[in-house]
């Protein structure tokens, strides 16, 4: 059985995010990358079906910057086999990543049967990579998933919806599925995990080899900026009862026309 | 020249800090006011492999570097340095084993340890002897097929839990330090006595006894090296060990600096954060200076031991300067934090408290500086 995951680096979550002085991108010299928190159940669930079988062979795949690749290393020493990279910058847009993916999967010559992915990465909060995927693949996809049961070449997955309640299906694999936190409790990697994960072949390809170029791009960034500083709160002072009819007035008024509120 | 982490090495320091982070932190004010052993968090940490980093591979350790076990032990100390204590004691007791044990000792006595949780206490402080460790009293007679050991020990660390004990005695006590000896001793042997835990100012997780010796019988072949050879063995232990403990206080103090910087910045006075007033900004620059030059000292110490360099003069430059910057560091953390500092509700207090004992265990900071002036004037 083959698993693929697909992981992000993202900036960690304490990052003090600065756009670059052309606004074309964030600035990522300084910037501490972690691997996307909801990509970590995705390991995890991977790690868990490996274990029940012990042939299953787990591949963790990403598109991104070469310069540190802190999210494959650290799910090779949580215990994945063995990992994929596509050099590529920071900023493609959801298709691209998915092409990439797609182009990295079939590379490694290895036929699918489950790929796992997070929900949603958590810096450009995008939701799409896992579904684009799958239907460039031709695959049956469920995503928020919050459950997990394999048997034999059918998954029964559980996924959250509003309210709180909960959808069950059965998919046949292959399958791609985007994990939600709740599913399982991911493992910490081991100190001999990363010293074990030196030595896991990581293969590596540029985003020719695996078909994307420029003219795949969907979506280009025209502008990064901070959002705007919250202007000073108004302070309106009530206490005389004889005043308190025109300054809730005047505050209504604020509300609709400043504010647009009400 | 290279004053970088490895790639490895920055992975583990990662892993070790969001252990501290995540597993220590959020538990080590309970821990502590309930005075309670962190057997769990102990276990995890082992079943991630931080803990016996000193165990070679050949035993069927990891095969860490001393930099990488200072790393590894500054980052669970900043999760909390009284926890830290038990899992360093664990080292503190197998580092003779590897330094003196012979190869068949070794794979009886550290092998295990790789293979389920064991802790280990490293029995050197007599009630009378603490700083003069050549004074020790404890006797070890020779009862034919086996070692006879009688007398007392006192601070002993992970004593109430310990699976392994590492105890020194005398053969002789004429022969002063020529008649020191190491034994390999089971807690549980008949004639075992296990005192009280000690109530402590700090490091109150950590389990403290004082443990009698009533004629225990120790097999022959658990002696390290040959009578006599004891006090080598010790003193090649404290070498490895001084950085491992100023890793510790460092964690602390990095620690103390890190919850400063943030409370600094949230705390208004005078109608702007606190961190805008030059009398607090030069305890903080103050924290920093000592934090970074305790660090260069620490990795130097352990470097050199990685190097096979003696580095006796070193590491008690590490130690001394690393617990003594811990101990201002965290008083001062405490006067940043004013009143709310001196109350148990903030993590700051416990710091102060933790801090103090590493300036006194595993050679105080002043005996640090007589083998200093020792070393120099030589």
């Amino acid at each position: 059985m083959n698993i693929f995951v697909c992981v992000k680096q993202v900036p960690d979550t304490e990052t003090k995010i600065t756009p670059t002085s052309d606004g074309s991108f964030i600035e990522t010299a300084s910037i501490k990358w972690i691997m996307n928190p909801y990509d970590e159940f995705a390991v995890e669930q991977a790690l868990l079906i490996k274990t029940s079988n012990p042939a299953a062979n787990v591949t963790v795949v990403r598109v991104g910057s070469v310069k540190d690749t802190e999210a494959l290393r650290t799910a090779m020493a949580m215990g994945a086999d063995d990992a994929a990279l596509v050099e590529a910058g920071d900023s493609l847009d959801s298709y691209s990543i998915a092409k990439a993916l797609k182009g990295a999967i079939e590379k490694t010559g290895k036929k699918p049967d489950i790929i796992l992915a997070g929900k949603q990465a958590i810096d450009d909060d995008a939701l799409q990579v896992p579904q684009i995927l799958a239907q460039m693949l031709n695959l049956p996809s469920v995503s928020v998933i919050v459950g997990f049961e394999l048997n034999g070449t059918t998954v029964k997955v559980k996924r959250e919806v509003e309210g709180g309640a909960l959808e069950v299906y059965e998919v046949n694999t292959p399958v791609v599925l985007a994990c939600n936190k709740g599913l399982n409790t991911p493992r910490y990697a081991s100190l001999p995990g990363i010293m074990k994960a030196k030595k896991k072949p990581m293969a590596q390809y540029s985003l020719a080899d695996v078909g994307v170029s420029d003219a795949d791009r969907r979506v280009k960034y025209s502008q990064f900026k901070l959002p705007p500083e919250k202007p000073a709160g108004k302070k309106f002072d009530a206490t005389d009862a004889a005043k308190q009819k025109e300054v809730v007035a005047q505050v209504v008024s604020l509300l609709r026309t400043e504010a647009k509120v009400i | 020249m290279d004053f970088g982490l490895s790639t490895e090495q920055r992975e583990i320091r990662e892993l070790a800090l969001k252990f501290a982070r995540n597993e220590m932190i959020p538990h080590a004010q309970e821990y502590d006011e309930q005075g309670k052993f962190p057997k769990e968090i102990f276990t995890k940490a082992w079943e991630l492999g931080l803990v016996n980093t000193c165990i070679p591979p050949e035993y069927g350790g990891t095969g860490f570097s001393a930099v990488d076990g200072v790393i590894i032990s500054e980052a669970l100390a900043y999760g909390c340095m009284g926890m830290n204590t038990s899992f360093m004691a664990n080292d503190l007791a197998l580092l003779p084993i590897v330094i003196g044990g012979s190869d068949e000792q070794k794979k009886k006595f550290l092998t295990p340890f790789t293979q389920e949780f064991k802790i280990a206490s490293f029995c050197l402080t007599e009630p009378g002897n603490g700083s003069d460790a050549g004074g020790i009293r404890t006797q070890i007679k020779d009862g034919g097929d086996h070692w006879i050991v009688s007398g007392e020990k006192m601070w002993i660390t992970n004593a109430g839990y310990a699976d392994l004990f590492v105890v020194y005695g005398t053969i002789d006590s004429n022969l002063k330090h020529k008649g020191i000896s190491a034994l390999v001793m089971d807690p549980k042997s008949p004639g075992v006595e296990i005192g009280k835990k000690e109530d402590k100012m700090g490091h109150r997780s950590s389990d403290t006894r004082g443990v009698k010796f009533n004629n225990v019988k120790v097999p022959k072949e658990n002696m390290l090296g040959l009578p006599g050879e004891g006090w080598a063995i010790a003193m090649a232990t404290l070498d490895h060990s001084r950085p491992l403990v100023a890793s510790s206080a460092l964690g602390g103090a990095q620690r103390a600096l890190d919850l400063s910087v943030q409370y600094s910045k949230e705390r208004i006075q005078f109608g702007v954060p606190i961190a805008k007033h030059q009398a607090v900004q030069f305890m903080i620059a103050e924290m920093g200076m000592k934090v970074e030059a305790a660090r260069l000292l620490t990795h130097k110490a352990a470097w050199l031991c990685d190097q096979g360099i003696r580095n006796t003069e070193i590491a008690s430059y590490a130690k001394a300067f690393a617990s003594d910057s811990c101990m201002q560091i965290t008083t001062d953390a405490v006067q940043i934090y004013g009143g709310y500092g001196y109350s148990k509700e903030y993590p700051v207090e416990k710091l102060m408290r933790d801090a103090k004992l590493i300036q006194i265990y595993e050679g105080t900071s002043q005996i640090q500086r007589l083998v200093m002036a020792r070393e120099l004037l030589k």
